[in-house]
């Protein structure tokens, strides 16, 4: 019970301004994303920003897959990579002559004609639907297959792991087809525009912008659905949707999905930006990064994801351009912090704060009807329901 | 069958050191539930320990690298273990409820160890030297052996024999099986869960330090060392099912063949792929592992 009164949305309870706030918050959140390019100036700052939009749709999915759903899913950057692949596919081939063979196969492969799976890669629109629709094609395979067994919990989250490093070993093995870990990249022409060109960033920029309002709505209208509220059931007593006639596995399997979508459409429009394809993006720990992100911002929540993705990306990138060794005990610190002591994130923290707020104000709620899962006491156990 | 003796051979040296990374990880992971992701680290900690012996303590030691590394067994085993002991009373007592989480937390330590390592031994890997008896082979039936892989699978088949006559003889031993089997019955019957937690964790680790001394006759180590075996180890301890040693022993050698053969008839990387295939495939018929305790309950 705990679990579902804490994560559920914030704005069926607090102080009656609250909703004006919500509102006035998003409102300033989609500015700021519109803005973006204006504000940042810099074209280089600017495509950072772009990567880390996409990262934030990574989060989103994600958060559907583990906020929501209680799958700890440690190989999002298999779906990440697939799509990026598929993505960075067709623009190594639009930097070819057509029929002419990629410069890395003629350096590592005795091919003359262009291979049977990097044919169709030719087109902008098999890439684009392949960058979606593989991942989430064999997401849903896979959590079938996993699911319909009961494999869950750590069982899961291991095996997702164990993905992820195969996925890694097949991108180096499969160096005729993959470019081993040098990766895909000298993308100097982007979708037609030249890569030096200032305006390709800001381009760049808003395709990915573009994205991520597209993940978060769909998000929105998956978690506000009766899809939505099953999915909760689902991650705090799988056994009594059960009970109830439902099948979890299907449910689980249509959440880890759709993750898996969202994740592919990052990786194709983060392969343009990022400007390179290479298998290091996709190994084992930055796939267990992306759970940081969602954590920071608070799992089971809509924006929450989205800003902790932004919040940490940027500050890798500022930390480790001055001091790289520091990330690293700073990525630790981050996991037991976060993890282990606001289980809740950012999100959490504000909830809280919020109802300290109320209370004072003795406006609406009082702390009796407010989200539980705000304080400290109660957020464990709700945690505790999660990780079941 | 000349080949066929070799990756026979492959197989089983193979087997021996997932089964001996595998094998803290049945006390952690199988019997508490913990799932740690800092073993890697633990297995790297005792990886350093024949390294830290030979270089800084060498001279005490009369230059002698066999006898540093016999040394470094037993001494891997306290210091992995005391580092586990740490961890254990201070970070996971606390989240005995959010098996996930646990998780989460320990892959965070995991990368601050790592970076520890880099800054007090350097980023670049280091080798330890194996002792003279260890570096020669033998030749059976054409298949060559070298002595360092048996002294690994010999260093296995003696740590599974003391670990289940610990279990079975020792006062302390019947104690973790208990709670490992019933925790609520234990603690009604008066033992104290918290000291026989502790007890577990410090023999799970202890064993990964052991492991990490073993594994410095197969290679450089790094602060990677651990992280490459990490996955693989728990691919073991899933497969064989938690809480019995007997499925882990079973699983360990299966995987360590599957992987020979695989890996000789198409490549390395193919290889992986179609062990963790083979994994899926496996658990579709035994979810729940190859040995597992029957029980009624609904969340197994």
């Amino acid at each position: 019970m705990t679990a579902t009164t804490a994560l559920a949305p914030a704005s069926a309870a607090g102080p009656a301004w609250m909703p004006w706030a919500r509102r006035a918050a998003l409102a300033l959140g989609v500015v700021l994303i519109m803005a973006g390019p204006n504000l940042i100036g810099d074209p280089t700052r600017t495509r950072q920003w772009a990567e880390y939009l996409c990262y934030a749709m990574i989060a989103v999915g994600l958060d559907l897959a583990w906020g929501y759903g209680g799958m700890l899913a440690l190989g999002q950057g298999v779906f990440f990579g697939l799509g990026a692949y598929a993505m960075g596919m067709y623009l190594t081939l639009e930097q070819v002559e057509p029929g002419q063979l990629p410069q890395f196969m003629s350096l590592y492969s005795d091919y003359t004609e262009l291979p049977l799976l990097w044919r169709p890669f030719g087109s902008l629109w098999f890439a684009t639907a392949a960058a979606v629709l593989v991942p989430t094609l064999l997401a849903a395979a896979v959590g079938w297959l996993v699911f319909r067994r009961r494999i869950r919990g750590p069982y899961f989250a291991l095996l997702t792991q164990a993905a992820t490093l195969v996925f890694w070993l097949l991108l180096v093995g499969q160096l005729k087809l993959t470019a081993g870990t040098n990766g895909l990249t000298n993308f100097t022409t982007i979708f037609g525009r030249n890569k030096y060109q200032p305006d390709t960033n800001k381009f760049l920029y808003y395709l990915a912008a573009a994205g991520l309002v597209a993940c978060v709505v769909v998000a929105r209208q998956l978690v506000n659905s009766r899809f939505g509220r099953l999915l909760v059931a689902v991650r705090d007593g799988e056994d009594r949707v059960r009970f109830l006639g439902y099948d979890p596995a299907l449910v689980k399997t249509a959440a880890f999905a759709v993750a898996a979508g969202m994740a592919g459409l990052a990786g194709a429009l983060s392969a343009p930006v990022i400007g390179i394809v290479a298998p290091n993006q996709f190994a084992v720990l930055p796939s267990i990064l992306m759970i940081v992100w969602v954590a920071v911002g608070g799992r089971g929540t809509i924006y929450g994801p989205l800003v902790g993705a932004l919040a940490v990306s940027w500050l890798r990138t500022r930390v480790s351009e001055t001091r790289p060794e520091d990330w690293e005990y700073f990525q630790g610190l981050l996991f037991v912090i976060v993890v282990a002591l606001v289980p809740g994130g950012l999100a959490g923290l504000l909830v809280s704060l919020r109802n300290r707020l109320g209370a004072r104000l003795g406006a609406g709620g009082t702390a009796a009807d407010g989200p539980v899962g705000a304080s400290p006491a109660a957020t464990a156990p709700a945690t505790a329901a999660v990780a079941e | 069958m000349q080949t066929f003796l070799e990756q026979l051979f492959i197989g089983l040296s193979l087997g021996s050191i997932l089964l001996i990374v595998a094998l803290g990880l049945t006390f952690t992971f199988g019997q508490m539930g913990v799932i740690n992701m800092a073993h890697g680290e633990l297995i790297m900690a005792g990886a350093y320990v024949p390294y830290v012996l030979q270089t800084k303590v060498g001279g005490a030691l009369g230059g002698r690298a066999g006898l540093a590394f016999l040394a470094a067994l037993p001494i891997g085993f306290a210091v992995a273990g005391a580092l586990g002991l740490v961890m254990e009373r201070t970070v996971l007592a606390r989240m005995v409820d959010r098996p996930l989480d646990t998780l989460l937390v320990t892959f965070g330590i995991s990368l601050m160890l790592q970076q520890a390592a880099r800054d007090l031994f350097g980023a670049s890997n280091v080798e330890v030297v194996a002792p003279s008896w260890l570096s020669g082979r033998w030749e059976l039936l054409g298949v060559v052996m070298p002595h360092s892989r048996l002294f690994i699978i010999a260093l296995v088949a003696v740590l599974v024999g003391l670990v289940s006559a610990f279990l079975s003889t020792r006062p302390e031993g019947r104690r973790m099986r208990a709670v490992m089997q019933n925790r609520d019955l234990a603690a009604i019957s008066g033992l104290s869960t918290r000291r026989v937690d502790a007890t577990t964790f410090f023999l799970g680790s202890g064993l990964a330090g052991v492991a990490g001394v073993a594994v410095t006759l197969i290679g450089s180590i790094g602060s990677q060392v651990g992280a490459g075996y990490i996955i693989d180890a728990f691919l073991v301890v899933i497969v064989g099912g938690l809480g019995k040693m007997r499925g882990t022993i079973i699983a360990a050698f299966g995987l360590g063949m599957l992987n020979a053969f695989s890996e000789y008839w198409t490549s390395a990387s193919l290889g992986k792929a179609i062990l963790f295939i083979a994994v899926i495939a496996f658990l579709q018929f035994r979810p729940n592992g190859l040995v597992s305790f029957q029980t009624r309950g609904l969340t197994g």
